[in-house]
């Protein structure tokens, strides 16, 4: 275990009967990490997170907080606090009586607890509101309530059960950037739940991506996005065209890659992973294909095709292009840097898609 | 419904409602009548207004002993069957119990066997194991009664309010027992005060297990019953009957008045 | 020492227990209505079998296993006939009351706008009077010097009362009718209350009267509330001591005046303990036929 690590998961599994909600899990949250655990809906992300905060036990392994084994401890002796996904604001107290719930025992003064209180209304930018009730407060508000709850009791990692998830997009893009500043701010570690990408990718200083019950993958948003390290990753994140290909020889950290639909073409690929004649896929992200009208001079890293259907999105353009020799249509993304170009996308219309020799991903098949 | 008909023109539904209400009004309203005649035959025709049958119910010791004892075990059953009914309600909604659908199952016996038959079986245990009649095992057979109905009242409401409370007075580092008083207890209250009611309710008003397991000290409607065959004492009873109704009606147009006060009260507290 | 540790270390284990185990945890809350309800009702209808199978000889009980009550049951044709009687009664109560009930809960679920609890509090109110007096009233109301002779004889429909308002299982069943009126009205009202009204606009906007929206859509959906009305009244109506004591005269006698005259003046325990199991088995039998019966409806319909 890493001394500096302030969540330890080791070999933890979750069963509910026959379900393996939770299946031998073992990874490390930093000190003062953002950390997110991201998948889809039953991968055992909330499960995990359940159990750093007490309210499931493992079924086997440990979870260490601090270098302490938890599993004795009950929820309300860990020094951990919880956003719960609906919030949870108690419907019979203000938000004062909210906030100041969880500090009974603090030993505090009167005065000391209500400039406390103050103090965290000011942190979540909700001054002035102490005395409204559960029931007038905006989903928003209550999601800032619910933050203020947890963090006056100072945790030593704060626990986010999909926060955001319940409010209208432009309020989530808002709150996504005041909980990365807030972070940063007051350096708490954050363990975050969600199913959305987007705002794992946005938030995140690591992000662990789930599927039934095991960890896939840990990494930063940027290594998740450019360099996943598995299809599943690479489709579950954003979106990925792949192609079907087989490694035809290699040099150094680059191969050469045999492919129906693109042809040869070269990539990065550590060669320690790599053998000939290995089946790979070609992944290549939509916005990294460059559709151009007119024929390319050079053959390589391009390849010709028919457009299809296309989809107008405001900021940027998607058109579906189809390749000889593949079903399924291309996804290529474009930005609309100019205005009113959209009528140049004609339905088949020849189009050449290009892309950069580092725009290519190369994962393993099968 | 079209809100632009005209008053006098009723749909039939409302004569529908009108004529029932009658129904289930009418004969009711025919017990404090007696109460005020001048004549100790309950038939007509009336013979004049009295009010010596609230006299004679004043002065009339047995039934005002049967009056108090119908109240304390009423107090003491509804007290009792909303605490098993709560511990109940919290156990079968918030934890994933083996089993929990025939334990529910059974603990609802009570509310789908004819009340003669709990009374005789009681009857016989206790007979056979020597346990002596008293309004002690009145009591039990009532809070018997009782508990399902508590833990139906109060398993909706705790499933009308979300787990997550709970979990967060847990979170917020309240042990299981402070977090019931904090959270659970407070959200809860409303259904507390609808199963104290209703099991009071039931209990005060039971007559069939309390016939067959008191011994000398009777519950009030025992008493009724026994006064129903006495003609002498027959219009007493109806002058008690229409005084608890009177009352029973004051206190619920109180609650009322209270509860909707103090909604206004909270929701400008917060201003 | 050693000793200290070990028993901390067992403290740890059964607190680890009883934090993983949430039937430990669920079990110990349930246990008191566990415990009251194993000694006040399953004790007690094993005791009622048990002593089924004794016979009484005067104060005592002969322990020995014996079916002669049960064959007295078939073999004296009073008890087979009362407890058909009974369900037959009870039957033509719960019909009359739920078919009384559902306009009224209807009405009030859908025709009333505002103050529905209004409507409900005044359904209730009749109800806050003691069910012994209740009862009572309708001997006023029938009685041969009660409300209905005397009214009929004054207007000049009548010179003599009638005596045959009373004291008849008709009686009995009006009665019943109206001492559970409340009990069917609150279920069905629940269940229509329940109904999303965008499915009632969509019966309509499929193109049925509003007659057939009912028959296909509102009935079939509020059918759980009329099986529970009908339940509600139909189980303890069949039990009834007191109505056919007080209104039911002689040909008015229900199953419950039966077992409780065994236990009064009769002073047979172990054949009033046989009536009762006979009567909870075909009260049971009765509800599975009933169930099974609006299954299929439900099957058939949907």
């Amino acid at each position: 275990m890493d001394h500096d690590a302030i969540i330890s998961f080791q070999n933890v599994s979750k069963h509910f009967g026959k379900v393996k909600a939770v299946d031998h899990v073992n990874f490390d949250i930093q000190r003062g990490e953002f950390f997110s655990l991201l998948g889809p809906s039953g991968c055992g992300k909330t499960t995990l997170l359940r159990m750093v905060a007490g309210f499931e036990t493992p079924s086997s392994g440990e979870v260490f907080l601090d270098g302490e084994p938890m599993s004795v401890s009950p929820p309300n002796r860990r020094p951990v606090n919880m956003v719960f996904q609906n919030y949870a604001i108690f419907p019979h107290l203000d938000v004062r009586g909210n906030i100041a719930f969880g500090m009974r025992k603090a030993g505090l003064t009167r005065s000391e607890l209500d400039r406390r209180i103050d103090e965290v209304l000011e942190l979540i930018k909700l001054p002035g509101y102490g005395r409204r009730g559960a029931d007038e407060l905006s989903g928003g508000q209550r999601q800032r309530v619910a933050l203020a709850r947890a963090l006056i009791k100072q945790p030593k990692v704060l626990l986010l059960d999909e926060p955001l998830g319940a409010l209208d997009k432009k309020l989530r893009e808002q709150m996504q950037i005041e909980l990365r500043q807030l972070q940063q701010q007051i350096g708490i570690t954050f363990l975050f739940v969600t199913h959305d990408q987007e705002e794992a990718l946005t938030l995140s200083d690591r992000i662990a991506v789930m599927s039934e019950g095991q960890v896939i993958e840990i990494a930063s948003p940027s290594q998740l996005y450019e360099s996943p390290g598995s299809r599943f990753v690479a489709d579950f994140i954003g979106s990925m065209n792949f192609f079907e290909g087989e490694i035809s020889s290699q040099e150094g950290s680059t191969v050469r890659i045999q492919t129906q639909t693109l042809g040869d073409l070269s990539a990065a690929y550590p060669a320690e992973s790599s053998t000939v004649g290995q089946r790979v896929w070609v992944a290549i992200r939509p916005e990294k294909l460059l559709p151009v009208f007119t024929e390319p001079q050079s053959r390589t890293n391009s390849v010709a095709g028919q457009m299809g259907a296309s989809a107008y999105l405001g900021d940027r353009s998607h058109f579906y292009v189809y390749l000889a020799q593949r079903r399924e249509p291309v996804l290529v993304a474009l930005q609309n840097l100019e205005r009113m170009k959209d009528h140049l996308y004609q339905p088949n219309q020849s189009v050449w898609l290009q892309w950069a020799l580092d725009a290519v991903v190369v994962l393993p098949r099968d | 419904m079209n809100t632009n008909r005209p008053w006098w023109r009723l749909d039939g539904f409302y004569i529908y409602a009108v004529l029932y209400l009658t129904f289930i009004y009418l004969p009711v309203l025919f017990l404090p009548l007696f109460s005020f005649n001048d004549s100790k035959y309950i038939a007509f025709p009336l013979k004049g207004f009295t009010l010596k049958w609230y006299e004679a119910m004043i002065n009339n010791p047995p039934m005002l002993s049967a009056l108090m004892n119908s109240i304390k075990i009423g107090l003491v059953v509804a007290i009792l069957s909303t605490i098993f009914g709560l511990l109940a309600a919290k156990a079968v909604t918030r934890y994933r119990m083996p089993g929990r659908g025939p334990v529910v199952g059974f603990i609802m016996i009570p509310l789908v066997i004819p009340e003669i038959i709990l009374g005789i079986s009681l009857l016989i245990l206790l007979n056979l194991a020597d346990i002596p009649l008293s309004l002690l095992t009145v009591g039990f057979a009532h809070l018997l009664l009782c508990v399902p109905f508590s833990m139906l009242v109060l398993v909706s409401r705790m499933e009308g309010f979300d787990k997550s409370m709970e979990e967060a007075g847990l979170d917020l580092g309240e042990n299981a027992w402070m977090t019931f008083w904090r959270v659970t207890f407070p959200i809860v209250l409303p259904g507390i005060i609808a199963s104290l009611l209703l099991t009071f309710t039931i209990s005060f008003d039971e007559f069939v297990l309390a016939f067959f397991l008191s011994s000398i000290d009777q519950t009030l409607p025992v008493y009724i019953w026994s006064s129903l065959r006495f003609p002498s004492k027959l219009p007493s009873t109806l002058a008690l009957g229409a005084t608890i109704f009177m009352a029973s009606f004051i206190v619920v147009t109180f609650a009322e008045w209270v509860r909707r006060g103090g909604v206004r009260l909270d929701s400008t507290s917060g201003i | 020492m050693n000793n200290a540790v070990t028993l901390s270390e067992t403290r740890l284990k059964l607190r680890k227990l009883f934090l993983k185990s949430e039937p430990v945890r669920g079990y110990t809350l349930l246990s008191p209505t566990l415990l009251a309800m194993i000694f006040g009702l399953a004790m007690p209808l094993v005791v009622l079998f048990t002593l089924s199978f004794w016979l009484q000889e005067y104060l005592d009980f002969i322990r020995t296993f014996s079916l002669a009550n049960y064959l007295e049951f078939f073999q004296k044709p009073i008890y087979v006939k009362v407890l058909l009687k009974s369900i037959r009664i009870s039957g033509m109560v719960t019909i009359a009351t739920v078919l009384l009930a559902y306009p009224m809960a209807y009405f009030i679920a859908f025709r009333v706008k505002s103050n529905k609890l209004i409507w409900l509090i005044l359904i209730t109110v009749p109800f806050w009077t003691s069910y012994l007096l209740r009862v009572f009233a309708w001997k006023i109301m029938l009685g041969y010097n009660g409300v209905i002779n005397s009214g009929l004889k004054s207007l000049g429909f009548l010179t003599e009362p009638l005596a045959f308002l009373l004291y008849n299982p008709t009686s009995v069943v009006i009665t019943l009718a109206h001492a559970w009126a409340a009990f069917a009205i609150l279920p069905i009202y629940v269940s229509l209350e329940k109904i999303d009204r965008s499915l009632l606009e969509a019966g309509r906007d499929l193109g049925e009267s509003a007659w057939m929206t009912f028959l296909r859509v509102t009935l079939p959906l509020s059918l759980p509330g009329v099986i529970a009305a009908s339940l509600l009244v139909f189980i303890p109506t069949v039990g009834d001591y007191v109505t056919p004591s007080l209104v039911g005269g002689p040909r008015g006698i229900m199953i419950g005046n039966l077992i409780q005259s065994m236990f009064g003046q009769s002073q047979n325990w172990p054949m009033g303990a046989a009536i009762s199991v006979m009567s909870m088995f075909t009260v049971a039998a009765m509800i599975g036929l009933f169930l099974w019966g609006t299954h299929s409806y439900r099957k058939r319909v949907a």
